[in-house]
């Protein structure tokens, strides 16, 4: 999976540059969330602009990345989701779980 | 009257689900006489194809890279018809269907979500496999 990570203060972005996340490529964004938290990263944005598809593993995925940073009093926020992205976690009801923003910008000011 | 039907076998991997679910994707643009959001029965069917492969690939068939899924797609008029065919042992799939998944489970969503989108699903033996057999009313 093609992911492009940038920091910002103590905030982490990390662009997923794929069309789709699904049980083929997601666990690389869990191994890759993992690593940051193994150095005390804990303040995540996903920024999602780019995928146009995700199943229950991109999902899973990403719920496991939400649980870890929470563990360790960070957090992780999704932003720039693509309408039919959005009707996933409508679906499945993770939009109440998510902080999800519009923007990169919005996102970042909620820290 | 039958519009179209796609025969397909795969290896037992999940580099195939993206062009799986393309084909689905694609076959949403091309039925003939459906008057609903072709946008949303696109991701749908694209979805559906994708949860029941990798539930194959990676459950059923436990990733053996030696075992292959077999993909049937069929739509008429009235309705779409999706197989996927297993080489596993096989399982009751109705508790999974039933679930109360916690909001912040990391698994357990695949099978639910199809079951919500498709409007009968079934899980049968199949001579020495199993077979998930999703329909959707088009109408």
């Amino acid at each position: 999976m093609q992911l492009n990570i940038t920091e910002q203060d103590d905030i982490v972005r990390i662009e997923v540059q794929e069309e789709r996340m699904d049980a083929h490529n997601s666990g690389d964004l869990k191994e890759q969330m993992l690593q940051l938290f193994d150095e005390g990263k804990y303040n995540l944005i996903i920024d999602l602009s780019a995928v146009r598809f995700v199943d229950s593993s991109g999902l899973g995925a990403l719920v496991s990345g939400f649980k870890n940073a929470s563990a360790r009093e960070g957090s992780l926020k999704l932003c720039c989701l693509q309408p039919q992205v959005r009707s996933m976690f409508e679906l499945t009801r993770l939009h109440r779980v998510f902080e999800i923003f519009a923007t990169v910008e919005e996102a970042v000011d909620s820290f | 009257m039958k519009q179209v039907e796609v025969n397909i076998t795969v290896p037992n991997q999940t580099k195939y689900l993206c062009m799986i679910g393309k084909i689905g994707e694609s076959l949403a643009y091309t039925l003939n006489n459906y008057h609903g959001d072709r946008e949303e029965l696109a991701y749908h069917l694209n979805l559906v194809l994708t949860e029941a492969l990798s539930n194959a690939i990676c459950h059923a068939n436990a990733c053996d890279p030696t075992k292959e899924v077999r993909v049937s797609i069929s739509a008429s008029d009235k309705d779409l018809k999706i197989c996927v065919f297993d080489q596993g042992k096989g399982f009751d799939i109705q508790p999974l269907a039933k679930m109360k998944v916690h909001e912040t489970a990391e698994g357990g969503r695949g099978v639910q979500i199809i079951f919500k989108l498709m409007d009968r699903v079934e899980y049968l033996r199949k001579d020495s496999g199993n077979v998930l057999e999703m329909t959707k009313r088009l109408h």
